[in-house]
């Protein structure tokens, strides 16, 4: 079943001619697509739409930790480990394990990391998260996150799409398909990226076979904020203004030439366009931010910077009525110098990471902003390939079956771990979360059935979750 | 036999007792099996009631060893606890008891009474529409037989009459030329062109336009462009490391000169599917066949190489499951398709096809390129020998190759070397296949390939002579790339080959990669067409797949062209026509069409001539119909289902680019050839994985102004424009593209630099070609434009906004022309960027 109320597009021709004629707020969709709803039934594909019940969250902050965090150097303490170290890991465990680089005789490789209780909930973190754990009774981290594919691009498929085949709608496509967005003068999906290229490059923000209109739009550190926001060389604002008043009277002849109110859209979009090349600028004009906010994200720390701007990024967003905001961080793909690479990606990220929370949650944000933190698979407690006695060096592998991501926020319940490992953090042995859990639960934060958000293509109802999932009801408030 | 396996378990008192069939195993199999795995479904492919193919068991094999319950499938199923595994899958789990009974009577030699034989499978009855033969139907009778041009327009305007409906007046002679222009080179009209065609007043002026524009080699790209999405063409691998595929274009140029010389859609299908197993098959027919190569490559090394071709395998099944048949196929990779006759078995008799055949790449020099090459060969050959011997290759390559044989051979033996293996095979291709062959019998291509990784890539570890290995990788590498540069160009090209001696395909249960079911043989699907006996291959399949016993593949196409001309094709989703597609809204038409496709009625047209198909079309009265809206009919027919007029249609992304190029005169008519890069915004290529390898080199010259067709599509950060304008993705074939309006696409088409740059190349040759005076290059922008004259309204919105532009740059002091400005705005206009 589709989000959408078919009431709502009912007056469509009337409700376009008198927008046509004012220029109103709305971006008016052609929903030509594939097995979207019919021509003549469509309206703004992305105004804001109701779920199948109401949900808590209403738009959500995915910080996307590329390549994949260590979960036992940052949240699940694995003491046990101590005594393994540099000792070849169990037979009867290496066995059942699929690694993608490491010998099968590889050393147990220990954590050096302290862990330390946090908040009243006691929720434990490691010494590389200092910030992070400040919110600790906010953070619901899920210890027991397992996903199929143990390569980088397959396993940011699954997590992002439901599918380790490339093609299919990602998360945020899905939300805003089924939501629409608030913002009027940005897009609903947006994507923020610091560091390295992803290894799942546009399939972690595209809209598959969902109408383009859903997909992600990519919010650029460098250049414009979003491509081609800027006016061409020697175009003025006053120019620009000039040629779109020009551009809508001779728009506005044609549809009355032609009768067709597709005209009346363009119109609209051209619109939107130009207040999107003022609202683009608003947003990442941090000037009207107190000395403490920007201090408290990191914007001066060189170390900090490009993360703590998207950060602050993904709060105005969501401030501003942004749906779905992918903010991602590449790479946390530690093959070898473990400790000196993951050092520099929580000090790169911790604070800004900390901060969001906190600042969503003064700003009465956090309740309906669904934060998800984490990477596309964990690290092994095994030791990759080099020498474990030469600290510097010693490495993780991809480990696909047991690792954590936390979530915050929009009807998350704070404060608690969720699943357990084993000793040695290898296998799950309490409330396994699979991706399609996961992707489950999102939607169910956003108050939708999974198995009921929906799109008919190639003959099928395809949708995010495949043919799995299930809400992990421990994890809501 | 039976008695006697019992006998031999030693429970002969048990035989005895054993249950019987019919007394006590049928009730229980009828009560928690039968719905399932009875008469009506056969899930998984197992029936229970039937002895024979109870037996056999299903697709993952025997699910009943006689006298071996505990072996048997059948009892570790209903015994298990684990959800997902245990059967019946919903439902209460069979008692105790039953399972008791259900052991015993297999213990005893799962014996079924004499004689028992189940009643027949139920077929399901193959009356869906779009599995019956194609008919020619009479073109019905209509009262205003005057309006009709041709077939088409007789079964359009039946239905417009049962309706009590008019068809729309024919379209005017400029919006007539500009649309079949669009439609059929995807280029407007050139004001010559509009000039002569509304100078021609004698009869069949129209179709002579049409005749030109076939003839045109604008034509090819075109119809190229929707081939290309079909294929989901693409330069480079997708996936993390997403390496570009220089030779992916030679599949493109095969595909546009194709087109252009009406290749049948027979033989067009039979050389793209099978080109390589033609008698007497040369370069064209298997460069032909690199469109089974358009599929995904994942090279990341930690990937497990038969997963990864597994993947591939699906892929090519599912494509030409959609582009052929019109099924989505793809829902049979892991059960029984639920609406369509398609099972599982049919299936993986279909991906066998495609796993009986292995990619390679091959020498495809392009005309002229042999002499240069061929006569730079022997001092190039003299050269590379003396670098070889420089750093003693000869000597030190065997060490290596030792390794590699070893790492595959004897896996484990050192885990350095299983590592170099595994990362040679997700680079080199045919890794295997290669090293097992003895070095003399390699082909050159082949041995020059492998010297070439040896030297760039191949590892030493362990090895002797470590200061020689470092030498080769650290010096002969740059040496031997910068002779290799100096070689004149040698194109390549990727084919597909037949692999006869690969082991035969088996199912994967639950589509699975490495769940390995029972063993099937290459065969089209079974609903449709009868089993052969003989091993078939892919020119068997590409050979049925165009017959005149398959009703689908006419039908599949000639709707997608429809769709095509008109913005919606007769039936809807041209991509399923099984059960779950939307019927045809013309389903008489549609089988005119496909009929007229094969066997053209004109005894000048080729059988499945594509142009053939186009120019019955576009000369018809139902596509010369004006666009304009209808308000009459929006309530009545919203979809336009009744054709009661033509649809305006945005222009897709790449006729976008090439629309605004060609109105500014900026436009190269290079036809063909490797792809180009137009200026894209910095950042963009930044965002994949492979940012420093797959950089972004802008195009210069007469590249950077070719035809979007030949844009370079980099599958993990493809070149904005296309996306922002609903180019598919290119991960999985495509029919039909999104007509989608965004205000990304007026940011776009206002401020992107390539459109900028069209703008005022346009105002230039305003300018200079048209005479001074703001009227008469409005006049003149407008021929090129829209190819006709601005109304009064427009020349004085118009005028009104040159002289406000001229007024705002002098204040600006600003030394662009105000034409730069009049451009834009009509670059950006809706009826610019829309076919009328």
């Amino acid at each position: 079943m589709p989000p959408f109320d078919a009431n709502t597009f009912r007056n469509r021709r009337r409700f376009l001619t008198e927008v046509a004629g004012g220029i109103g707020a709305m971006a008016l969709g052609d929903l030509m697509h594939p097995g979207a709803l019919s021509a003549a039934g469509a309206t703004d594909p992305l105004a804001p739409r109701k779920g199948h019940f109401p949900g808590k969250a209403k738009s959500v902050i995915f910080m996307f930790m590329e390549g994949g965090p260590s979960q036992m150097d940052l949240f699940d303490p694995k003491p046990e480990l101590q005594k393994w170290h540099g000792k070849p890991a169990p037979e009867s465990i290496i066995k059942q394990v699929t690694l993608a680089f490491t010998k099968p005789n590889a050393a147990i490789l220990a954590s050096p990391r302290v862990f330390k209780k946090h908040g009243q909930s006691g929720l434990e973190f490691s010494d590389w998260l200092p910030y992070t754990a400040e919110n600790a009774d906010d953070i619901c981290q899920v210890r027991s996150m397992t996903t199929d594919a143990f390569n980088h691009h397959p396993a940011q498929c699954l997590m992002f799409t439901g599918s380790q085949v490339v093609g299919r709608p990602a998360l945020g496509a899905w939300t805003v398909y089924g939501l629409g967005s608030e913002s009027r003068s940005l897009p609903g999906f947006v994507v923020l990226a610091s560091g390295a290229g992803t290894s799942g490059g546009a399939s972690n923000f595209s809209s598959g076979f969902l109408p383009s209109t859903y997909q992600g739009t990519l919010l650029r550190g460098t250049g414009d904020p979003i491509l081609y926001m800027s006016n061409p060389p020697g175009i003025s604002k006053l120019s620009q203004r000039a040629a779109l008043d020009a551009m809508r009277d001779l728009n506005e002849t044609h549809r009355t030439d032609t009768g067709d109110e597709e005209i009346a859209s363009r119109i609209a979009s051209y619109e939107l366009a130009y207040r999107m090349q003022s609202a683009g600028p608003e947003l990442a004009d941090f000037s009207s931010e107190s000395k403490e906010t920007l201090e408290m994200y990191g914007i001066d720390d060189p170390k900090t910077r490009a993360y703590a701007t998207n950060c602050l990024l993904a709060r105005r967003l969501v401030e501003r009525g942004v749906r779905f905001v992918l903010n991602m961080n590449a790479s946390w793909d530690s093959h070898v110098q473990l400790n000196t690479k993951l050092k520099n990606n929580c000090e790169g990220t911790d604070k800004p990471t900390g901060a969001l929370i906190k600042d969503l949650k003064r700003r009465g944000l956090l309740d309906s902003t669904l934060v998800v933190w984490g990477g596309e698979f964990g690290r092994t407690p095994v030791c990759e390939i080099r020498n474990t006695q030469e600290a510097d060096n010693a490495g993780r592998d991809h480990h696909p079956g047991a690792y954590t991501m936390w979530l915050a926020g929009g009807g998350i319940k704070g404060g608690q771990a969720l699943g357990k490992t084993d000793e040695l953090g290898f296998f799950i042995t309490e409330d396994k979360v699979h991706h399609h859990d996961l992707q489950a639960t999102i939607m169910h934060c956003l108050g939708f059935d999974h198995t009921k958000l929906t799109y008919r293509y190639m003959g099928r109802d395809f949708r995010l979750t495949d043919v799995h999932g299930e809400v992990v009801k421990k994890l809501l408030a | 036999m039976f008695r006697l396996v019992a006998l031999l378990t030693g429970a002969a008192a048990a035989v005895a007792q054993s249950p019987d069939f019919v007394r006590d195993v049928r009730p229980i199999l009828n009560k928690r099996c039968a719905g399932c795995h009875g008469a009506a479904q056969q899930m998984n492919g197992l029936r229970l009631d039937d002895p024979e193919s109870a037996i056999r068991g299903g697709y993952s094999g025997p699910a009943i060893v006689k006298g071996k319950s505990a072996e048997s499938k059948l009892i570790e199923r209903v015994r298990s606890t684990k959800d997902g595994f245990r059967m019946p899958p919903s439902g209460p789990a069979a008692a105790p008891a039953e399972v008791a009974t259900l052991a015993a009577w297999i213990d005893a030699g799962a014996v079924y009474p004499e004689g028992l034989r189940a009643a027949p499978a139920a077929r399901p009855r193959n009356t869906h529409w779009s599995f019956q033969p194609v008919r020619r139907p009479d073109p019905p009778a209509v009262k205003n037989a005057d309006w009709a041009r041709n077939p088409i327009d007789r079964f359009v305007l039946a239905k417009l009459e049962t309706e009590g409906v008019a068809p729309s007046p024919e379209a005017s002679k400029a919006t007539l030329i500009r649309r079949v222009t669009l439609d059929l080179t995807g280029l407007p009209p050139t004001p010559r062109e509009t000039r002569e065609f509304l100078a021609d007043d004698a009869p069949g002026a129209y179709e002579r336009v049409a005749d030109r524009l076939l003839r045109s080699p604008r034509y090819g790209e075109k119809w190229a462009r929707h081939w290309l999405d079909l294929a989901h063409y693409a330069d480079s691998d997708g996936y993390e490391k997403d390496l570009i595929r220089p030779w992916a274009w030679r599949y493109r140029h095969w595909l546009i000169d194709a087109i252009n010389r009406d290749l049948p859609f027979d033989r067009f299908t039979v050389e793209q599917l099978a080109g390589d197993l033609l008698p007497n098959a040369g370069t064209d027919e298997l460069v032909a066949t690199g469109f089974l190569r358009n599929t995904l490559t994942n090279r990341e090394a930690g990937v497990d190489r038969d997963e990864a071709r597994f993947e591939q395998l699906v892929n090519r099944t599912n494509t030409v499951g959609s582009v052929w048949l019109g099924l989505g196929v793809g829902c049979a990779q892991c059960h029984n398709h639920k609406y369509d006759p398609i099972t599982q078995k049919d299936y993986y008799s279909l991906l066998s096809f495609f796993d009986l055949s292995e990619e390679q790449d091959i020498d495809a020099p392009l005309p002229g390129e042999v002499g240069a090459y061929l006569a730079a060969l022997p001092e190039y050959e003299k050269k590379r020998k003396t670098l070889f011997d420089e750093y003693e290759v000869g000597a030190l390559m065997p060490l290596w190759e030792v390794k590699i044989l070893e790492a595959i051979d004897k896996p484990g033996t050192q885990a350095e070397w299983d590592f170099s293996l595994t990362a040679m095979k997700a680079s080199f291709d045919r890794t295997l296949k290669v090293m097992k062959t003895q070095p003399a019998q390699r082909a050159p291509r082949d041995t020059r390939r492998l010297e070439n990784y040896f030297v760039h890539s191949g590892g030493s570890f362990g090895l002797p002579h470590q200061d020689k290995f470092k030498k080769i990788r650290d010096e002969m590498r740059k040496k031997l790339d910068a002779l290799d540069a100096t070689l004149p160009p040698f194109s390549q090209a990727q084919a597909m080959i037949d692999d006869p001696a690969r082991d035969a395909t088996r199912l994967r249960i639950r589509g699975q990669w490495n769940q390995y079911g029972i063993a099937v043989k290459p065969e089209p699907p079974a609903f449709l067409a009868p089993s052969s006996t003989s091993r078939q291959t892919r020119l068997d399949l590409a050979k049925w797949l165009v017959s005149p016993e398959n009703p689908l593949p006419a039908r599949v196409h000639a709707n997608r062209v429809w769709g095509e001309f008109f913005g919606r094709a007769l039936a809807k989703v041209t991509e399923d026509f099984g059960k779950q597609g939307e019927k045809p809204s013309h389903p008489e038409l549609l089988d005119w069409l496909a009929s007229e496709f094969m066997k053209p009625s004109d005894p000048l047209a080729r059988p499945w001539s594509m142009k053939h198909l186009h120019r019955t079309i576009v000369t018809s009265a139902a596509y010369r119909q004006s666009s304009r809206a209808r308000p009459e009919m929006d309530k009545r027919d919203p979809e336009n289902l009744l054709l009661a007029r033509q649809s305006r249609l945005r222009l897709p992304a790449e006729i976008l680019r090439d629309a605004s190029l060609s109105a500014a005169g900026l436009l190269s008519d290079d036809i063909g050839g490797h792809s180009i890069r137009p200026p894209q915004p910095e950042g963009v290529a930044e965002l994949g994985y492979g940012r420093s390898r797959n950089a972004w080199k802008t195009s210069s010259g007469r590249e950077r102004y070719r035809r979007g067709l030949y844009i370079h599509f980099q599958r993990t950060t493809p070149y904005p424009m296309l996306m922002n304008f609903d180019e598919p993705d290119g991960a999985v074939s495509c029919s039909r593209r999104g007509r989608s309006n965004t205000p990304l696409q007026a940011l776009n088409l206002l401020n992107d630099e390539v459109f900028f740059e069209a703008a005022r190349a346009l105002a230039w040759r305003v300018e200079r070609e048209a005479p001074p005076g703001v009227a008469a290059r409005l006049e003149y922008a407008f021929a090129l434009c829209f190819n006709r004259p601005p109304t009064e309204t427009e020349r004085q919105r118009l005028a009104r906004f040159h002289d406000e532009q001229t007024r705002i740059l002098s204040e600006e002091k600003s030394d662009l022309s105000p034409w730069t400005g009049v451009s834009r705005v009509l670059l950006n206009l809706d009826e610019f960027i829309t076919r009328e």
